[in-house]
């Protein structure tokens, strides 16, 4: 089957341990993970996990039932980058003369939508926030400045569907909880 | 109303809420409190001493298996800890409910390596349903509730619940309450009524339906409704290994197994039929053989419980996601009442085929040895109607699983997923107090045995009727069958010099006998079920005997071989 580049949404409970017990379903399938960025959610209470990795649809989609199979995962799902808008963020630290010398900083901060966060007479700082392929064309730009550190965050995402899942299903197991009451009164 | 206790009297009040009348553990530093606690409710828990924690946990297994209810376990920190791993991969696999208590170190020592402690969530996490350590008393009642409900809702499993020391002696007030609800687990999905419309047509279109009856059936208490659904639309049907004695031997649409060494006629007729019906079961390879070619002709319709077994293993046509209980009997209603007499009867000419060429031959031997087949069926043929037979791993549970007329009810007892020798006499154990009006037999190989052997001494302390069969062959048989078919007779490492086992028995005070020749089996199998008490039966059998019929693991299930002649 054609491997494909996926985004993994996770949704849990707040409870210790369950980043070992995702990953776990990874490492039992040897499928690595590319990225992975965890969070609070909009929900309280409920974590979020992105996690980006590359394989082929039959395997995501075992994979994201078996991370659901866990007792305190809310719901899983899966995305091709198409249903999705998503980010990610890096970081650029690179000498300031080299900067000047280049005469780069205003190129691109228009081309890549970046941001100095810092500059001072070591060093420049610079934010970028974008896709991975913009993130490395700019890193490819930066490069000849001799770039002191660079680093990226994973993946964040958001669907672009109108049908909230996550929150569907919330709404469905709160309907559950009341009528196990209702029959256990 | 709460009341100021510690969190080990929280324990036994919590399992008091649970039901719990039986508790198998072995004592140590990290767990004396609750064993402290244990003392005073003498009267309301059996503890079962074993002679290890991989005996404790299996013994657990075995008493859920014949109660349907979770087996309770206690052990201590550290090396106690590692040692019910296998029990639980076991139990994960095989869909076993079990709540096991891990003692733990003292909270301000966690994570510096302290004397026995292990990092017992990271190690059982992948083998369990749910682990959580408990760290404060006051989270004890709801740990406990969560883990019982874990345990038993939904498809079941084993759980491990890790208590610090400090949550064990820590007073607090104490409530309980039980768990009805976990906002992230759905144990019992709403089936959706398309699918059970789909499926029902399906099967009424087909011309040669077939089902396959996995341990699901059990575990959703849907005996009752499997036997009407197969009978109203006359659909023959085959237990995975798991599954036995859901229908009685003798159950007129009852095909036989399927699998790696089940009878011929069921695993043919997966590739002849037109609609295969997969109630609770989980496809393992042991039953598919090559997936590719499995059931090829067939629309799969699957029932299960759990979202994560739906096209994991066999692509299916129709899944059908919900618990069988409430599944089957949709479904059955839709049905439209059906004969499929003719493609019933020709499962037949497999049947005589199989008798012919492996059945005859394993109870009617030409050599003098004595086969595991020709022990098994004599206690199949002498036991009572409620005899249950707990199986250890290799030769002796295929053979069991094949002679041993076990059902209605939860009569057959094995290692499936995990295949893990030394189960047997530990669930044997587990069995004899959970089933305490059934008769036991705790059937193993010599090697098997000899795995957790100890657990003699758990029968003898509390003289628990367990009849003990070993079928000795010398030889670690399951692999020297292998070795035999596909390794050119090179017996690496499989011939086992074995101890006197009758004497062995002797010294936990536990009556035996050998047997070497045929003309003994029958009488001293005869004795042994008449013995009261433990009992121990050796018999010695062929050396070299094989199982048949087999199928050669990763080939298609067509590829059966019947006997020595082909291969
Ligand atoms: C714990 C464990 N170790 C190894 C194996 C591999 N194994 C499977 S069957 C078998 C041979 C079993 O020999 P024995 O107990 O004498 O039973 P027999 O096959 O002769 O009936 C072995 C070694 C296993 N299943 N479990």
């Amino acid at each position: 089957m054609e491997k494909k580049f996926y985004t993994v949404n996770v949704y849990s409970e707040n409870t210790v341990g369950i980043l070992n017990q995702v990953t776990n379903v990874f490492t039992r399938r040897q499928v690595n993970i590319e990225s992975l960025t965890v969070s609070r959610s909009s929900i309280p209470g409920v974590h979020k996990y992105t996690i980006t990795a590359t394989t082929d649809e039959e395997t995501i989609a075992k994979m994201v039932r078996q991370i659901e199979r866990r007792i305190d995962v809310l719901k899983a799902f899966y995305y091709l980058d198409d249903e999705i808008i998503f980010q990610e963020i890096a970081l650029y630290k690179i000498p300031t003369d080299k900067v000047m010398e280049h005469g780069i900083i205003e190129q691109v901060v228009r081309r890549y939508n970046a941001r100095i966060l810092e500059m001072n007479r070591g060093y420049t700082v610079i934010e970028q926030t974008g896709h991975n392929e913009e993130i490395e064309q700019l890193y490819r730009d930066l490069e000849p400045t001799g770039i002191l550190q660079f680093v990226r965050s994973g993946r964040i995402s958001i669907t672009k569907s109108s049908i909230e899942r996550l929150s569907n299903f919330l709404a469905e197991m709160e309907a559950k909880r009341l009528a196990s009451e209702q029959s256990y009164k | 109303m709460s009341e100021r206790i510690n969190g080990a009297e929280a324990l036994m009040r919590s399992f008091k809420e649970e039901n719990v009348t039986t508790i198998f553990g072995y004592p140590g530093g990290f767990i004396i409190p609750v064993f402290d606690a244990l003392y005073s409710y003498q009267k309301e828990f059996d503890c079962i001493l074993t002679r290890h924690e991989q005996g404790a946990v299996h013994a657990a297994q075995g008493y859920a298996r014949v109660t349907g209810q979770p087996g309770v376990v206690i052990v201590t920190s550290g090396p106690a800890a590692t040692n019910v791993i296998t029990g639980l991969a076991d139990a994960m696999l095989d869909s076993t409910p079990l709540v096991v208590i891990t003692g733990q170190s003292i909270v301000a020592q966690l994570g510096t390596d302290s004397f026995q402690e292990t990092d017992v969530i990271g190690i059982t996490q992948p083998v369990t349903k749910w682990s959580y350590q408990i760290r404060r008393a006051e989270d004890l009642p709801w740990a406990v509730a969560r883990a019982f409900y874990i345990a038993r809702e939904g498809r079941p499993g084993p759980v491990v619940l890790d208590l610090t020391k400090d949550a064990q002696t820590q007073l607090f007030d104490f409530e309980y309450e039980k768990c009805r609800f976990i906002r992230s687990y759905q144990p019992n999905p709403t089936p959706d009524q398309a699918d059970l419309a789909l499926a029902a047509d399906l099967i009424n279109l087909a011309k040669r339906p077939m089902a396959v009856v996995g341990q699901g059936v059990m575990l959703g208490h849907a005996e009752k409704e499997l036997y009407e659904f197969l009978e109203k639309a006359d659909i023959p049907a085959a237990s995975t290994l798991l599954g036995l004695s859901i229908m009685a031997n003798d159950y007129p649409l009852n095909m036989g197994m399927v699998g790696m060494h089940g009878n011929v006629a069921p695993n043919r007729k997966t590739g002849e039929c037109d609609v295969l019906i997969a109630i609770g079961c989980r496809f393992s390879d042991r039953v598919t053989g090559d997936i590719n070619t499995y059931a090829a002709n067939a629309n799969i319709i699957h029932f299960d419980i759990d979202p994560s077994e739906l096209n994991k293993n066999v692509r299916v046509f129709l899944p059908v996601l919900g618990n069988v209980k409430q599944t089957l009997p949709a479904v059955t209603r839709l049905l439209k009442p059906a004969r499929h007499t003719e493609w019933i009867a020709s499962f037949k000419t497999y049947k005589e085929q199989e008798d012919k060429q492996v059945i005859a031959r394993d109870l009617h031997p030409e050599g003098p040895a004595i086969t595991m087949a020709e022990t098994v069926k004599c206690i199949s043929d002498k036991s009572g109607k409620q005899a249950v037979l707990v199986a250890d791993v290799g030769q002796n549970e295929m053979v069991s699983a094949r002679y041993f007329s076990a059902g209605p009810g939860r009569q057959f007892v094995a290692s499936g997923g995990l295949g893990t020798m030394g189960f047997c006499l530990p669930a044997a154990v587990g069995a004899a107090l959970g089933a305490p009006t059934s008769e036991i037999y705790a059937v193993c190989g010599d090697g098997g045995i000899q795995m957790t052997i100890q657990e003699l001494g758990t029968i003898m302390q509390y003289q628990l009727p367990v009849k003990v069969v070993v079928l000795n062959n010398n030889f670690l048989g399951m692999v020297r069958q292998w070795q035999e078919l596909f390794w050119d007779k090179r017996y690496s490492s499989t011939r086992m010099q074995n101890p006197d086992f009758v004497q062995l028995a002797a010294s936990y005070h536990i009556a035996g006998r050998r047997v070497e020749k045929r003309e003994e089996l029958s009488e001293a199998v005869q004795q042994m079920i008449d013995h009261k008490g433990p009992y121990l039966l050796e018999v010695h059998v062929e050396e070299e005997g094989m199982v048949y019929p087999m199928i050669p693991a990763g080939q298609p299930i067509s590829n059966i071989i019947m006997g020595p002649s082909e291969k």
